[in-house]
């Protein structure tokens, strides 16, 4: 990269101020032509509203951007596209119900007059995906296809309006290891076409892997720039978080009792016919955690909604201690000694617009002493309310604030308050740390070990492969509804576990 | 899945409940809504001013004004006072002309018997706006609690072959069947919704049609009073019927030999009052539903399934049982207004009974934000619009549908309470929007 | 065995299978008497007449091409016989796809068959007319539900179809009356009397589409500008709707006094109208009908094959997709809602201009809803709208119909039919049926 090249894409000190909270302080750096820029930086560091900025989807408080040497202003998506700037988001911007053509078209469709030219698009398409080795079905529609192929559309969408530079933002959190690495050679590819990447991420091996220069962003700052092929994962990390982090989680060896939880050859369709679950069989002992890898998407939400009484079943059966809990109603399974943190905290998990009061009595409200005959015992909620905001140290003014007003963090720790503190047996926890502070993944993980060492059964979902790498005793790995192999930890490597998720069978040894 | 990017977001909403501002709460929630009536209420008089009918004009004459708009700022004096005396008799129609003491009861009971309804009806929808259901089916629920009402007030003796029951038995009796109609009518689309998915707003609007031929139906044949030469059904017995508060003793040979009760006789024409005892059923209501709201667990079961229906399923809520639940007591409540309208007010029922009473029933509970005691005032202001709304058209021969038209202003201005802060220049508040089930399907 | 849609369903046309059977051998029971000729309920028949629309026209007693005589009772139990028959494989099988829909079609198609040949027991029914009605009343339903799909399909919900269409009734009529004063004055032209006047009736047609777009531009500014909910937006528009057309018509139209005395003419397209039952059907029509036609395949076209229909499928299912590809989103929202306002206004000029000739209050009679459920079990399709159209349509054909004949279920009954069958069709259909997934939600950035 030598010095007298016009940076692609040149950004001076842009500040974004929310409500609150200050998403980007003063950031300034350069995009080269053909190059891979990675920007890393924690949950929350400023990444995404950095490039929503460059994306023309939010407004800058402050600072210029240079496109080719020339300032340039975004006002909108339109505007970026029009100067060469591609996106493609964490979640995908892709409509479900259209075909790829139509998706990689729309916006800047070829046309006769106002009708469509259906014909010439998919042909435009087939030698795009062909030019950058990114095969894709014109044809198919694409809430038929897998995410990895999803990606390509997105990717290609971009590439359609012949954009020279890339966003890529968080594009590996739904990608099998292996999917990744074919990115990886995707991005290379691109680069060596002369194309400029940006590569959005919190995972410091990828950045690692594929970026040719790093900068680190933590609290909207700059924190610093770093060469991928001198800087060790220790010293990222440390930067990233600003401090330096135990990657690992303090624990002792399980000492696994009964059986807890059986399940039994689970199947389940969707409404569409394709199948979710497919003769899903595992057993969690109490004391124990069974962390479930995979990568979103192939069934461990159903499975575990299954479990907690929220899906039901054509077949299968799951017992709890014994007992038969198959398509049991919630409320009596929760009875029984289940407690669950879903996924989606701020959708199931909470009622965002109740005081946090409310939220920790949301599954226990109905039974004494929170309901003294007919109505509310105030008194009782309110204690328990005191109680469990100081026994957990949820960060709030009062205990009237509503829920939706908290950060990420301190709502997953109304949910671990209300679901730890009942009499319980098994605890499922799906994804339990996403999109959170690391003190509080640092607190719940803990939380967690601490069920396990109490004798209680865990059963741990994540999509986050070291999460599970950390917390687990065993690791099952899910791939298509089916559990592909259940691993104890010692022999559970990243990539075995990370083949597992891709699908590949492990061969036999032979022998 | 989107946490990560709403991180900054989030925290923008963190505000204290300040004190200091919690003492006149309530006159906070009150200033919208009330400037929301000002407005549309200004639009009305406009509306009134623009469309006053010639004959309470000069005639439009070419040969004196010269053009029509030269008359229209000629006749602007007199435009002015038709529409002030317009406004007054609304006034008067709902409060007496208070010039004329002795109009005031009759004026004032008025406007109670028709807000009656309107606090019932209102209770009713407000009740499934907290479940997040949008209930356009008072109407029907209202109409099904009339006849059952009046088939248990008008016939039950018969069934048993007695003249007469004690009113001990027959008013309950009387009560419970328009209760329990209104409610099973009620219950159809939600059991609907929540097993199927049918959108309650179709399906309660198609039932309120079917309500209405059923109805009809019933008038016009088995219910129907043989001797009488109008489509209605006998007088109810008089041991059904909710007392007057206070008027003259009837005349039994108008009202099909029934002498119905009242609480306390007079002889004066003054108070001579048409209000009954429905008035106080309905505050009675208004204090059970504020108290299942807020104290009970079904009351938190049914707000919870409102603000987030999967947060209560996981919770282990039954939706179905909640939904179902819902709009089986807003069904009771809208059938409990049928039945007091019957009982206590008409004593029979006509193929003319009610109408539009289902969008009204909306508006209020939308003005009262889905409080039950503020449905109370939000009833009494439509009720003394709609008494008032008479005395309009005779003081300024402008149709009463204008009412309407305000009625829809105000709704507008309430649910886009923005349009509302931007004129009067108000800060938003915190909360408070309702929203509902939206998609059609499941 | 548990309790499905498909065994619902089933369970539902069996019932009324064996309801009609019964209710049909019991009313035929009744008219065998002592003295009629008939001396067992077999001996009924129906005939189904297909009159021969050209020789109509010079001689009205000419002979129809066909007068199909079917024994009554016989062709009612082997209808019923076959519903109950398949009625029973859902229930058995419990087919996951593919069945509710078109079972539940023919029990409400075959049960609406069975109930004509009933009524004209010992009689004759013109088919031709019967069904060239069920396009005739499905126009408006029809056109109402392609103005639902333009808006839904961009992620507005609107139930204020009803008050659209009742104000551009309403305007549309007033449009009419008040430039056909303007153009003729007190009293029409000695030449134009007898014929169509052509001019100001095109005028309240574009004064109802006009309507229709305004309130539908007040739905849009409320729903997408101030991000009101869309169900009240809706009922606003409805609510509003009563008010304005309430007061313009007792304040107005009561007094106003128009020259103009009848509305849109029938049209018989020429050679085309005189085929036999086809010809009444599709080409002996008023001009709006005629319209609905071309509407439901343009927007079939448009929706699926421009540039436009594209991007309102892609903003109505994922907003934010077609706003970072540069779509404008609210603008485009701002534009189809009123687009589909101006549909809607030509449904309203069907009430005013075309089915009848002036207008009432509350004309609408519910229509609009009715479209929406037409929409929905069309899955928002506009040939699937279509469809569901005339299935609701025939309820009121029928119901209209069978007045004429001496019958035995009570007129309230057969006016609860349209809103009956509504119901049961949104219940059975809908969940099988997936609207556009941004649908009544705000879109912002």
């Amino acid at each position: 990269m030598t010095a007298n090249v016009v940076p692609a894409l040149e950004v001076r000190n842009i500040t974004k101020q929310f409500p609150g909270v200050l998403a980007n302080d003063h950031i300034s750096f350069t995009l080269l032509p053909g190059e891979i820029h990675a920007f890393l930086g924690e949950n929350g560091a400023g990444k995404s509203t950095l490039m929503n900025i460059l994306y023309g989807l939010y407004d800058p408080d402050e600072g210029e951007i240079l496109i080719n040497g020339k300032l340039a202003k975004i006002k909108n998506p339109a505007d970026a596209i029009g100067l060469g700037l591609g996106m493609v988001h964490q979640e995908y911007a892709l409509v479900d119900t259209l075909t790829v053509t139509e998706n990689i078209i729309l916006g800047t469709e070829l046309r006769k007059g106002p009708v469509l030219n259906a014909k010439e698009a998919s042909q435009r398409v087939r030698e795009l995906s062909e030019q950058y080795g990114l095969a894709v079905p014109p044809d198919a529609i694409v809430g038929d296809l897998p995410v990895g192929v999803q990606q390509r559309v997105e990717i290609l969408k971009a590439l359609y309006r012949n954009v020279n530079m890339l966003i890529l933002d968080e594009p590996t959190a739904v990608l099998t290891p292996q999917e990744a690495d074919d990115l990886f050679r995707v991005m290379r590819e691109l680069a060596d076409q002369g194309k400029a990447l940006i590569f959005i991420t919190h995972k410091l091996r990828e950045v690692r892997e594929v970026a040719d220069r790093i900068t680190v962003l933590r609290r909207g700052k700059v924190v610093g720039d770093a060469d991928p092929k001198t800087a060790s994962e220790g010293q990222l990390a440390a930067l990233m978080v600003g401090r330096d982090v135990v990657l690992k989680v303090d624990k002792t060896a399980a000492n696994p009792g009964d059986v807890v939880l059986k399940v039994r050859n689970l199947n389940l369709r969707d409404d569409r016919g394709l199948t979710v679950l497919d003769d899903v069989s595992i057993d969690v002992h109490a004391g124990e955690v069974l962390g479930i890898a995979g990568v979103q998407g192939n069934g461990q939400t159903e499975l575990v909604e299954a479990i907690t009484g929220l899906q039901a079943l054509p077949s299968g059966s799951i017992e709890l201690l014994g007992k038969d809990i198959t398509n049991r109603p919630p409320r009596s399974i929760t009875e029984q000694g289940v407690a669950y943190i879903p996924e989606d905290r701020k959708g199931t998990g909470l009622v965002l617009g109740y005081s946090i009061r409310d939220n920790l009595v949301l599954s226990t409200y109905y039974k004494p002493p929170f309901t003294k005959g007919l109505t509310f015992n105030d008194p009782a909620i309110d204690e328990n309310a005191k109680e469990l905001i100081a026994t957990f140290d949820v960060r709030t003014p009062s205990a009237t604030t509503t829920a939706g007003s908290l950060s990420g963090g301190n709502q997953q720790k109304i949910i671990v308050a209300r679901e730890f503190t009942r009499k319980n047996r098994l605890l499922i926890a799906s994804q339990p740390t996403r999109g959170i502070d690391v003190g509080s993944i640092e607190f719940i993980h803990n939380q967690i070990i601490k069920q396990r060492d109490a004798g209680l059964a865990v059963l741990l979902v994540s999509a986050e492969l070291d999460e599970v790498l950390a917390l687990a005793d065993r690791v099952a790995v899910m791939y298509h509804g089916k559990i592909v192999g259940i691993l104890p930890i010692a022999e559970a490597t990243r990539e075995r576990v990370g083949l597992l998720m891709a699908g590949i069978q492990e061969q036999p040894n032979g022998k | 899945m989107a946490n990560e990017q709403q991180a900054p977001a989030e925290t923008k909403k963190t505000t204290e409940p300040q004190p200091s501002k919690r003492r006149f709460g309530w006159l906070n929630e009150a200033i919208v809504p009330l400037l929301a009536i000002l407005t549309a209420v200004l639009i009305g008089a406009v509306i009134v001013f623009v469309s006053i009918p010639g004959n309470k004009l000069p005639t439009f004459d070419l040969n004196i004004y010269g053009s029509r708009s030269d008359w229209f700022f000629s006749t602007i004096p007199e435009r002015l006072r038709v529409t002030l005396s317009a406004f007054t008799g609304l006034f008067s129609g709902a409060f007496g002309d208070w010039t004329k003491p002795s109009t005031i009861p009759v004026a004032i009971s008025n406007t109670l018997v028709e807000s009656t309804p309107y606090i019932l009806a209102g209770l009713a929808v407000a009740v499934t706006f907290k479940a997040g259901l949008f209930n356009v089916g008072a109407e029907g629920q209202l109409l099904m609690g009339a006849l059952g009402s009046v088939a248990v007030a008008a016939f039950m003796p018969q069934w048993f072959g007695v003249a007469s029951l004690p009113a001990i038995i027959h008013l309950p009796a009387a009560l419970l069947a328009g209760v329990i109609a209104g409610g099973l009518w009620g219950i159809i689309p939600g059991y609907l919704r929540a097993k199927t998915g049918a959108h309650e707003v179709i399906t309660t609007i198609m039932l309120n049609y079917i309500a209405l031929q059923v109805m009809d139906y019933l008038i016009n044949g088995v219910m129907k009073d043989k001797s009488a030469t109008l489509q209605r059904t006998p007088f109810i017995h008089e041991n059904a019927a909710l007392p007057r508060i206070i008027s003259k003793a009837t005349d039994p040979s108008l009202t099909g030999g029934q002498a119905y009760p009242r609480l306390f006789t007079t002889t004066s024409s003054t108070w001579d009052l048409r209000i009954h005892m429905g008035i106080v059923l309905a505050f009675l209501m208004v204090g059970f539903i504020w108290w299942l709201m807020n104290r009970t667990p079904k009351g938190f079961e049914i707000k919870t399934v409102g603000e987030n229906p999967e947060a209560a399923r996981y919770a282990g809520m039954s939706i179905t049982g909640t939904v179902v639940g819902a709009m089986g007591l807003s069904g009771a409540l809208a059938g409990l207004a049928g039945t007091s309208q019957v009982i206590g007010l008409e004593y029979n029922l006509k193929a003319v009974f009610s109408s539009g009473l289902g969008f009204d029933s909306l508006a209020i509970a939308l003005l009262a934000k889905s409080n039950p005691i503020a449905i109370v005032p939000a009833a009494l202001f439509w009720g003394a619009l709609r008494t008032g709304a008479g005395a309009m058209q005779v003081n300024t021969g402008i149709s009463i549908n204008l009412i309407q038209i305000i009625q829809a202003l105000v709704i507008m201005f309430i649910a886009a309470d923005q349009i509302v802060r931007w004129i009067y220049r108000i800060k938003q508040a915190e909360g408070g929007k309702i929203t509902f089930n939206r998609s059609w399907g499941k | 065995m548990k309790f499905t849609r498909a065994r619902g369903v089933g369970l539902l046309g069996i019932f009324i299978a064996i309801v009609l059977l019964f209710a049909v051998n019991n009313s035929l029971g009744n008219k065998i008497t002592e003295t009629s000729k008939i001396q067992s309920i077999w001996d009924f028949t129906s005939t189904i007449r297909i009159p021969d629309s050209a020789k109509l026209k010079e001689d009205p007693k000419a002979p129809p091409v066909a007068a199909i005589e079917l024994p009554t009772m016989i062709t009612i139990s082997l209808i019923c016989g076959a519903l109950i028959l398949v009625g029973g494989t859902l229930i058995a099988k419990n087919p996951e796809r593919g069945w509710v829909a078109p079972y539940m079609s023919s029990v409400i198609g075959f049960g609406f068959f069975s109930i004509l040949l009933w009524a004209v027991a010992n009689n004759s029914v013109d088919l031709s007319d019967t069904l060239s009605r069920v396009v005739r009343l499905g126009t408006p339903i029809a056109i109402g539900a392609l103005a639902g799909i333009v808006c839904e399909r961009s992620g507005v919900v609107n139930i204020g179809i009803e008050g659209m269409m009742l104000t551009a009734a309403c305007f549309g009529y007033a449009a009419a009356a008040i430039s056909a004063r303007m153009i003729y004055g007190e009293s029409l032209p000695a030449n134009v009397v007898k014929g169509v006047v052509w001019l100001p009736l095109i005028i309240g047609i574009l004064g109802a589409i006009l309507t229709g777009g305004m309130m539908a531009a007040l739905h849009a500014w409320l729903s997408i500008r101030f991000k009101v909910d869309q169900v009240i937006s809706g009922t606003v528009i409805n609510i509003m709707a009563v008010g304005i057309t309430g007061f313009t018509r007792t304040n107005f139209l009561l007094k106003f006094e128009s020259p103009l005395r009848a509305g849109l003419p029938q049209m018989p397209l020429g050679p085309l109208a005189d085929i036999p039952l086809l010809g009444p059907i599709l080409f002996d029509h008023k001009p709006i009908t005629y319209l609905m036609i071309l509407m439901v395949i343009g927007l079939n076209f448009f929706l699926f094959r421009t540039v436009w229909g594209l991007r309102t499928r892609a903003i109505g299912e994922h907003p934010k997709a077609a706003d970072t590809v540069g779509i404008n989103v609210n603008r485009m929202r701002y534009r189809n809602v009123i687009i589909g306002g101006m549909i809607a206004g030509v449904a309203g000029a069907w009430f005013s201009l075309e089915g009848s000739f002036g207008f009432d209050d509350g004309m609408t009679n519910g229509q609009g809803f009715i479209s929406l459920a037409a929409m929905i079990f069309g899955k928002w399709n506009p040939i699937g709208a279509f469809g569901g159209s005339l299935l609701f349509s025939s309820a009121d054909a029928l119901q209209l119909k069978v007045q004429a004949y001496n019958f035995d279920l009570p007129s309230q009954f057969m006016q609860m039919l349209p809103y009956v069958v509504t119901l049961i069709v949104l219940a059975g259909v809908i969940g099988r049926a997936k609207p556009p997934a941004a649908s009544g939600k705000v879109y912002e950035k």
